[in-house]
Order: C-alpha cells, then sequence, then structure tokens
C-alpha cells in the first residue's frame, strides 16, 4: 500500500499546474530613501517600544541601575552588563526563569520599517529568555539598522540557527474588543538601547 | 466543540441580525481594522509591486509544489525535525494523538492553528482524555465559551468586553461586573503561565515553511507560541502543505505583507523561525493535505491555496462584518472561506458562495491577489450544475435564464410584473419571496425602458415630429 507521503505527492504532481511559474526578482523591492535611524525610533514608538541612545555599555549600566528594580532578578548574556545583570543561567531549565523580571541581549540588527530586532539561540543563551522575563532589553549598534525587510535577510544569508526570531516592541494583544493592551504573555516593555 | 447541524448562512445572519446595535457594532470594529490596514499600506510605496510580487511567488509555489515539498523534507529531516504526513483530518488528528501517547503526555498547550480547527483536533484529543488549552487570548475565549472562532486573526471578535468579562468570572474566578481589558487580559496571562510552566507538548500552526532551509516560521503578537514551545519537551507544528515558501528571502515579502494586512501592524510582535530543536527536545512537523491536492486540480479555483491567513478579506467584506464569522458553519469563515469550503464539502457548504454581494472588495486588499469574487462566482456555477443549491433557488435560476433568453417572454413578463407589482404587492412581497425580506418596495416604473426608448429616442421624435 502506497504510503500518506506518497499518495499526497502523487496527487500533487498530477494536479499542480504542467508550466512553471518562474519567480519573481526583489530587487526592485529593495529601493529605499528611508532615514533608517529616524525610522526605527518612530516606529518603534508608535508599537509600544521605548529606546535610549547610549554611546558606552558603561551608559547602559547605569541606565539601568537608574530606571529598572535591579533588586529584582536580572538576566543577561553580555559580559559588560555583569555589574546589573546575572550571566550564569544559560545552562539552567528554562522553567526556572520564569521569575526573571528582565534580560538583557544584544541583537544582530534591527530593521527600519517595522522596528524588527534579530535575534538567535546563540545570543539569547536560552530560546525562552526573550519572552519569559516580565521586561526585555535589546542593545543594537546604530550602524546595524538596516531599511526593510528584504535587507535583513540578504544580512540573514546563510546564517546558521536552531532558532531566530523577530522582535518588534513588547507583547501585545487586542483580543478583548480590539482594546490594545500590553504584556499579553511575553514582555511586558521593549528597552532598545541603540548604541554608538 | 462545533455542532453537527449546520444552519444556513442566510438564516444564521438574520438571526445575528436580531440584535441591531451589536450588528453595528460588529461592522464599525471590523472595518476599523479595515482602515488601519489601508493606512499601513499606504505608507509603503512599493505596496502594490509588493503584492504582485508576493502573487508571483506563490504561483510558483504552487505550480512546483510537489518538488518543494520534497526539498523541505530533506532539509528539516536533516535538522533534526520529525516530517509526519496526512492524507486528511483523520490522519492527522491520529498522528497527533500518536505523538503525544509515544511520549505519554496527557496536556498540551496549543497556539493558533486554523487548520487544527479544520481537523476539529481538540474534539478529538478530548474524546481520548487529553486536555488541550487554547493559549491565544482571543481562542483561549472562544475555548471556554466551547465556541468556535469566529475571526482567523481575531477570534474573539463577536464578543463584547461584558461577555469576556462574564466567562472569566466563571471559568477563571476574575470579579463580576469588571470589564476593564487590561485586567481581564491580566488575568488570563496569569492563567496561561501556569499552563505554559507544566506543559510537556505545545502545538503551534506554521505561516511559513521554507524549503530551501527546512525551517518554519510562527507569528504571534503575544508571544504564546513561543511560550509553549520553548518550554516544552515536544513541539508539534501543524501545517497545510501550501505553507511552503521556495527561499528564506521570500520571508521578506510574505512578512511585510502578513501584519500590515490583517491588523495595520508594521510586522507582528514575534515572527519566530524554527530550524533545530533544542537538544533532547523534539519538533515534529505535520503536513497535512484534506483535500487541498484536489483544489489544486481544479484550475479556476487553485489560486485560493496562495492564501497567508491575514484576514483581510473579512474585515472588508460587507456580509462578513453583517453577519459574523459563525454564521459560515466553516474553521475559515469570509470570502476566503467561503472558497475554501466547498472543496472540503460541497453539499454541506454550497450556501458559502452566495453569501457574497460580489463587490469585488476582497480581491481588492488580498496581499497574495487572489480572484476572490471571480472565484464565489464560479462556484455558484459550479454549485447550481451539481445540484447542490435549494430547489427554489435552482428554479429561480432556470426560470431567470429562460426568460433573460427570450426577448418576447422577457417583454411579457416585465409588463405582467409591474402590473402585479403595482396592484397585486401581496402577490410579490410575500414570506415566499425571500428578495424581500428586509427590502422596501421599489416605486414601480409606468413603462419598460424599451417602452420608453420607443417613444422618446431621435428617430422616434423624428417621426412624431414629421406626424
Amino acid at each position: 500500500m502506497m504510503s500518506s507521503k506518497e499518495s499526497i505527492l502523487q496527487k500533487i504532481k498530477q494536479n499542480q499546474p504542467k508550466d512553471l511559474n518562474e519567480l519573481p526578482n526583489l530587487e526592485p523591492l529593495k529601493e529605499s530613501n528611508l532615514d533608517v535611524l529616524e525610522q526605527y525610533k518612530t516606529i518603534l514608538k508608535s508599537i509600544g517600544g521605548d529606546f535610549a541612545e547610549v554611546s558606552s555599555y558603561a551608559e547602559i549600566v547605569a541606565f539601568v541601575k537608574e530606571n529598572f528594580d535591579i533588586s529584582k532578578r536580572i538576566l543577561t548574556t553580555l559580559p559588560e552588563l555583569s555589574e546589573v545583570a546575572n550571566l550564569e543561567w544559560t545552562n539552567d531549565d528554562p522553567h526556572s526563569l520564569q521569575n526573571a523580571e528582565q534580560i538583557l541581549v544584544k541583537a544582530h540588527f534591527g530593521v527600519a520599517e517595522n522596528s524588527a530586532l534579530w535575534v538567535t539561540d546563540e545570543i539569547m543563551g536560552q530560546r525562552v529568555s526573550t519572552f519569559i522575563p516580565q521586561y526585555l532589553a535589546i542593545i543594537v549598534n546604530k550602524k546595524d539598522i538596516v531599511a526593510k525587510m528584504h535587507q535583513a535577510y540578504d544580512r540573514i544569508g546563510n546564517q546558521e540557527y536552531g532558532f531566530g526570531t523577530f522582535i518588534a516592541g513588547p507583547s501585545k494583544t487586542a483580543d478583548i474588543e480590539q482594546s490594545l493592551v500590553l504584556g499579553a504573555h511575553g514582555a511586558r516593555g521593549l528597552t532598545v538601547f541603540i548604541l554608538g | 466543540m462545533s455542532s453537527n447541524k449546520t444552519i444556513p448562512h442566510s438564516e444564521a445572519a438574520a438571526i445575528f441580525n436580531k440584535n441591531e446595535e451589536r450588528v453595528n457594532w460588529h461592522d464599525e470594529t471590523l472595518w476599523f481594522v479595515r482602515e488601519k490596514r489601508d493606512k499601513s499600506a499606504h505608507q509603503i510605496p512599493e505596496w502594490e509591486l509588493l503584492r504582485e510580487t508576493a502573487s508571483q511567488i506563490k504561483l510558483n509555489v504552487l505550480s512546483n509544489i510537489h518538488d518543494y515539498l520534497v526539498e523541505f523534507e530533506t532539509n528539516a529531516q536533516k535538522n533534526g525535525i520529525i516530517v509526519h504526513w496526512a492524507a486528511n483530518a483523520e490522519e492527522h488528528n491520529v498522528i497527533v494523538h500518536s505523538i503525544l501517547e509515544k511520549n505519554n503526555i496527557k496536556q498540551m498547550v496549543k497556539s493558533k492553528s486554523m487548520l487544527t480547527e479544520e481537523c476539529h483536533l481538540n474534539d478529538y484529543l478530548t474524546e481520548r482524555g487529553i486536555d488541550v488549552i487554547d493559549s491565544d487570548l482571543g481562542e483561549r475565549i472562544v475555548q471556554l465559551r466551547n465556541e468556535p472562532p469566529s475571526h482567523i486573526v481575531l477570534p474573539a471578535i463577536h464578543l463584547k468586553k461584558e461577555d469576556v468579562s462574564e466567562t472569566f468570572h466563571e471559568h477563571l474566578g476574575t470579579e463580576k461586573g469588571n470589564i476593564d481589558p487590561q485586567y481581564l487580559t491580566e488575568s488570563a496571562r496569569h492563567h496561561l503561565r501556569d499552563v505554559f510552566l507544566t506543559r510537556k507538548a505545545a502545538l503551534t500552526g506554521v505561516n511559513f515553511a521554507v524549503a530551501e532551509t527546512g525551517e518554519f516560521v510562527v507569528c504571534t503578537n503575544e508571544g504564546n507560541a513561543d511560550m509553549g514551545a520553548h518550554l516544552a519537551d515536544v513541539h508539534i507544528a501543524c501545517m497545510g502543505f501550501e505553507k511552503l515558501i521556495p527561499k528564506r528571502e521570500h520571508l521578506g515579502v510574505f512578512l511585510r505583507l502578513l501584519a500590515r494586512s490583517a491588523t495595520g501592524q508594521p510586522i507582528t510582535t514575534f515572527s519566530s523561525h524554527f530550524k533545530k530543536p533544542r537538544e533532547g527536545k523534539e519538533i515534529h512537523v505535520v503536513i497535512v493535505d484534506n483535500g487541498r491536492s484536489e483544489q489544486l486540480g481544479r484550475e479556476e479555483f487553485r489560486n485560493s491555496l496562495k492564501c497567508i491567513r491575514c484576514g483581510a478579506c473579512m474585515n472588508t467584506c460587507p456580509v462578513y462584518r453583517r453577519s459574523g464569522g459563525h454564521s459560515y458553519h466553516n474553521a475559515v469563515a469570509g470570502p476566503i472561506g467561503s472558497i475554501l469550503a466547498p472543496n472540503l464539502d460541497m453539499k454541506k457548504n454550497a450556501d458559502l458562495p452566495f453569501a457574497s454581494t460580489l463587490c469585488g472588495s476582497c480581491t481588492n486588499v488580498c496581499p497574495v491577489k487572489i480572484d476572490i469574487h471571480d472565484q464565489l462566482y464560479k462556484w455558484r456555477q459550479v454549485l447550481v450544475k451539481e445540484g447542490y443549491t435549494p430547489k427554489a433557488k435552482t428554479i429561480a435560476m432556470k426560470t431567470m435564464a429562460a426568460v433573460l433568453a427570450n426577448p418576447m417572454v422577457f417583454e411579457i413578463v416585465g409588463k405582467s410584473g409591474r402590473f402585479a407589482m403595482k396592484n397585486l404587492p401581496g402577490l410579490v412581497n410575500n414570506k415566499l419571496n425571500k428578495w424581500y425580506d428586509q427590502r422596501e418596495m421599489p416605486e414601480v416604473p409606468e413603462e419598460s425602458f424599451k417602452e420608453w426608448y420607443k417613444k422618446n429616442s431621435k428617430s422616434a421624435k423624428g417621426k412624431n415630429d414629421e406626424q
């Protein structure tokens, strides 16, 4: 008897159009004259995120001390922030991160058109780390903001990862009468440190 | 969870319309979402090029889907993902259940997946003693109320905050009468956090699967798919085979279109790319056919498989907005649901292609340029021809065709019709004539256009002058 895989594939082969439709050229979509930094900041604000422009990690440490509750559990994967955040958790059971108040990680790059930040498991420490804490802070180099998603995927190219995600703003829902509420299941707030 | 008895769309819509205030609210709320989509789209100068590009990518996929599926499976397996194939809903459910049984798991958390709605997975698992909790807030609300989602993106859009408050009071013990969305959402957050932390299996849908890399992408705003998947030992992702796209770079096109078309957001909060399981954990992908290969063979309807499930066609549809998602008695409601559903079951869904004014707004907003309203029109012809439409409608259509085909008959019928409407209104405006439901009688013209033209055209006037 044919397996389901074989029968599905056979039926598809029989029923799909006989002529191949060519793939389109993506190059014309890449054109852009956006002021990427300004656009990035505007969009981030409009989707409930916040930002701080900083020139060094020392400034980020100072910002954290001033604005975050460091008596609570703060995680990071960045040795530069060890003064205000814990580095020893990446091999723990992911469930044990449930009491984390805040995490700070560094994104590969950001995207101006939607303010999304690209992070992969290599810089997240644990996959759940950017979802489970109450608040999220992500650092991105000022020079690492690209215009649109096409540039983003050019930049990702053949990058190897087990898991990667674009994060744009805090987690949110409008499932109750279209009223926007920040902090659905993931972070209640996102601070982006624009470094450089 | 869904009832077995199917109420035809027009009857269900009539019930929905009994509460006028509520219908108006529903209508306006969805139109508001449509307007957000417009605002967002208009900010992208190359929007139309983006739609055209997405459409071409999807056409390429449909014409080469066999090879892309094989490529995807090979690459996913290389990544350590276990791939399953399900010919139909039943097999899909059996596969999911067997994965849970094998891992001795009795409780599962689930993020949004319209495919599992289509397959009635929750019912299947519940009957076998598996506890399933939907984690998308809207889906959790309707699940607690024992209702199916009424919209693919906004599952609880038919409910008011008072309804949610009642439901949460009953099931989650929230304060009676507290209707603050912030408070209600916070309560659900606490309730579902416990769920995420205790479930060993998480099921998600798939927005896009990439043949080139063997990865798949899941988009959410709430972060619920990620909370489930990254805390569970077993992640099961279910997808219709049309979710495939050729290359990773094509995600750039679809992620630009999806959220803007759905809710007007520039992108969903999370666009998560799952490529490999965590060490010692499992990712399963279930590739489902369930009628899709048949639809692929229907030349006039195969383009419906381009759909990326954004819901824009529902938000803009004047019939959907005023009849509600449940009136479509199908996992996917609205215009797109009405062209997908007859393929699944022509008899049960014969009413759906008629639940449209054919205004074409759906086609205009579709991010992948599906000719939705043309397909609705074509389905009507197929359904009448195959004898799936109600007798009264078939007879009426056949009579009309006969009348329109014969000018002399047309003239006589026109004359007697005008006479009847004027002098015997009860003959036409009665309960048997559905056309008069909620419609006023138009004023009856004295004569037909032909009669008027005979009297008033230039040549007639000339003749009159000569006389």
